[in-house]
């Protein structure tokens, strides 16, 4: 059943996707979301063990041996990304129960899981295919999916931000879809490792250049990279809780995963950065996104909104990490593509709880909660700590790890502005907690009943998880080292 | 002269992408930004299609040997992407109903407007 | 629609053809040109011409719309399902020489099945676009 892992990683919320319609039950919908969500994390858990040690997977979609049928192709960085999108969904399904049910139609919640389920389908695929148009496919699906259940927000503000996510982020995909379409001109074939062996024949032709530059534009709307970023932040304020904290968790993760594999693995790092200045343009903007993002997020008064601006400062520093081209750098970013899912996860998840409770959250909804509700106060600040990157949290190791790198470069300006975004997201983050817990309750309407056991479950698995990778990170980084090296390797 | 007219398909493409885009940036009702989506959209179906055929080609049916045919594989691939298209065009529509119903309107200025007298009580 | 008699009548009598040519298109995928996509788009077609001319209600009463629902899920389990079916016989997903003794024969009954389960999928998705679009801003 071992050889069998890469197909049914997708095949698992597939099935229930269609399950879930058939369905129709809220609650049955639920334990589909939750059994598939879970299985699809074992899964994930196996295939990592399988990759760690630097091995790849392959398997041949329909039994047509690659290039000519659809390949899975799965190395260290993958298997990594499974991890944290199955992972994520996993821990966020015990709170999904309560927090769907307060948000969603009655009558809509199972075709609000199945369209989950499907997004999370799409999400894995792109992660796992090692064909490139396969990868178009995966990404219209999760992108699809996800403006539909970005549109099912509480607030009418939910329909127009999912709207122009849906014109962003068809423009991104129909870039990369050109990308791909310029890459088969030049040499006829799909497949990714294929591709990264017939490219080199084709160096210095404009239309690989074009090629390039369509797909990292492309993928920089999906990554919601600065000045790309417009759709986000509306889209994840105004998404239903469960929505938001998934979608920050994991869709920009798939988006950097999608930028990485294509520069370091198809078009191999040494072409793709040459002559056309993408490593200095991309330092240059992830040092505006990281500065100016968190400028923003200082001045929110929601605060689903603020935690959505300081997601674009934190892609940031994925992206500085890439920009470097060194094992360090973007062992770093990989790493900090679990941490801030971990963080974020977090953060989004204790407001949602905030958001069950009152019904809002803007920062006059969070007032006095610390003390009212101490476990949800007590998880937000862990997750915010994380995300300052104070030590023996999970941010702490990605910003050593990232500071470090960029000082191997002696890029000390980069260095100035890693640690500047910091002190920021200390001012924006500080701001939440001296409301959360020095100011008086305010008066408006709250729920009676206690916060469901579930709802906490999957707040504080959370923060758990980010001290526990802040005391213990070295598995993870272990796999983020293998990794980056097989991406410099050339190996795909 | 051979770059202009010897490869007109993607002059063609790109004035077709370029009105798409243009649509979609500078018009502010929302119906009118889908269909720019899809232009755009059908530029890049055009581009794959056109990549694929070959002079004197026929349909890629199996028949007499020695036949010159047109690769099948950009068509297939497209069939792809425009259901991808397809249903790009009915969720935005969707939306826009969906918007119509809760604003009154589907001009994105007059949306903004709203928006913002509601923020500032 | 009422007092177009002419409109009526010939309707009647394309609707059931255009339904035959649309399953044509779906069993001969595997042999020649066709396949679920095409079929399920003119087997959808066939219906929204009966809804244009004899009203969205009565074609609701003839496809309710739960079918659709029925029928857009059960079109992807169908599609999934034969490739878990080759995966449980050993093969690979959706290896269709898995599905008969015979690998010609496997790939022919492969083929049909997952075509079949994309033009329901695809009848069920088109056909619930059109009820959506065309019963909304009806009740008030």
């Amino acid at each position: 059943m071992t050889a069998q892992l890469p197909a049914l990683q997708i095949l698992l919320p597939m099935l229930a996707s269609a399950l879930c319609v058939l369905l129709r039950s809220p609650a049955g919908a639920w334990l589909c979301f939750t059994l598939a969500t879970w299985a699809s994390f074992a899964v994930s858990v196996l295939l990592v063990l399988a990759t760690r040690s630097g091995a790849i997977l392959s398997y041949e979609m329909g039994g047509w041996e690659p290039p000519f049928g659809i390949e899975l192709r799965i190395d260290a960085l993958n298997a990594f990304v499974l991890l944290i999108v199955s992972g994520m969904a996993a821990v966020m399904a015990p709170f999904a129960r309560s927090s769907v049910l307060a948000e969603i139609e009655q009558t809509r919640v199972y075709l609000f899981y199945a369209l989950v389920l499907l997004c999370l389908t799409g999400l894995l695929g792109i992660s796992i295919t090692g064909d490139a148009f396969n990868l178009f496919v995966f990404l219209e699906i999760s992108s699809l999916s996800s403006y539909a259940i970005i549109a099912m927000g509480p607030n009418r503000r939910a329909l127009l931000a999912a709207f122009q996510y849906l014109i962003m982020g068809t423009v991104g995909g129909t870039f990369i879809l050109i990308g791909i379409g310029l890459m088969y001109m030049l040499t006829g074939t799909l497949n990714m490792a294929d591709l990264a062996e017939r490219l080199p024949a084709m160096a210095d032709s404009r239309t690989e250049k074009a090629a390039l530059g369509f797909i990292v534009v492309g993928a920089s709307i999906k990554l919601a990279l600065f000045p790309l970023h417009a759709w986000l932040p509306n889209a994840y304020a105004y998404a239903p809780s469960l929505v938001s904290a998934l979608l920050a968790a994991t869709a920009t993760k798939v988006a950097a995963y999608v930028l990485i594999r294509f520069i370091y693995t198809v078009f191999l790092p040494e072409r793709a950065f040459d002559g056309l200045m993408l490593s200095e343009l991309m330092m240059a903007l992830a040092a505006i996104a990281m500065i100016a993002g968190s400028v923003v997020a200082i001045f929110q008064h929601n605060v689903k909104l603020l935690l959505a601006w300081s997601s674009i400062a934190q892609i940031g520093y994925i992206v500085l990490g890439a920009a470097l081209v060194t094992t360090a750098g973007l062992a770093a970013t990989t790493l900090h593509l679990l941490n801030h899912a971990v963080a974020k996860g977090c953060l989004f998840l204790a407001l949602g709880v905030i958001v069950w409770k009152t019904g809002g959250a803007r920062l006059s909804d969070l007032a006095g909660l610390g003390r009212t509700l101490p476990w949800v106060g007590a998880a937000f600040v862990i997750g915010a700590l994380s995300l300052i990157g104070v030590p023996f949290t999970g941010g702490f190791i990605t910003k050593w790890y990232l500071l470090v790198a960029v000082a191997e470069q002696e890029l000390w300006l980069l260095a100035g502005a890693v640690v500047l975004s910091s002190l920021l997201s200390i001012i924006y983050m500080g701001r939440v907690i001296e409301t959360l817990y020095f100011r008086a309750p305010s008066q408006g309407t709250t729920r009676s009943e206690p916060v469901p056991v579930l709802m906490l479950t999957s707040v504080w698995l959370l923060a758990l998880l980010n001290v526990a990778i802040g005391s213990y990170s070295e598995p993870f980084a272990a796999i983020a080292r293998t990794a980056a090296g097989q991406l410099l390797g050339g190996t795909p | 002269m051979q770059t202009f007219l010897g490869l007109y398909n993607f002059w063609v493409v790109i004035v077709l992408m370029m009105i798409g885009f243009y649509i979609v940036i500078a018009h502010d009702n929302l119906v009118k930004k889908i269909i720019g989506l899809n232009i755009f959209q059908t530029a890049v179906f055009i581009l794959y299609i056109s990549a694929g055929k070959i002079q004197g080609g026929t349909a890629p049916i199996l028949g007499e040997p020695g036949a010159v045919y047109s690769h099948p594989l950009p068509h297939v691939l497209i069939l792809t992407a425009i259901v991808v298209g397809v249903a790009t065009t009915a969720l935005g529509l969707a939306l826009i109903v969906r918007i119509h119903e809760a604003y009154g309107s589907n001009e994105e200025d007059d949306l903004l407007v709203l928006d913002r007298r509601e923020d500032s009580p | 629609m009422r007092q177009h008699t002419l409109l009526r009548v010939c309707t009647r009598m394309l609707v059931p053809l255009i339904l035959i040519f649309a399953l044509y298109v779906q069993f001969h995928g595997d042999y020649g040109p066709g396949g679920g996509f095409q079929a399920g788009v003119i087997f959808a077609a066939g219906i929204v011409l009966y809804a244009l001319v004899f009203g969205v209600e009565a074609a609701r009463r003839a496809v309710p719309a739960t079918w659709l629902r029925i029928l857009s899920a059960g079109g992807v389990l169908l599609f999934a399902g034969t490739g878990v079916v080759s995966m449980l016989a050993g093969h690979n997903f959706l290896d269709y020489d898995a599905l008969a003794g015979d690998p010609v024969a496997g790939q022919h009954i492969g083929i049909i099945l997952v075509e079949f389960g994309v033009g329901m999928t695809v009848t069920g998705v088109i056909l619930s676009f059109f009820y959506v679009f065309a019963g909304r801003g009806r009740r008030d």
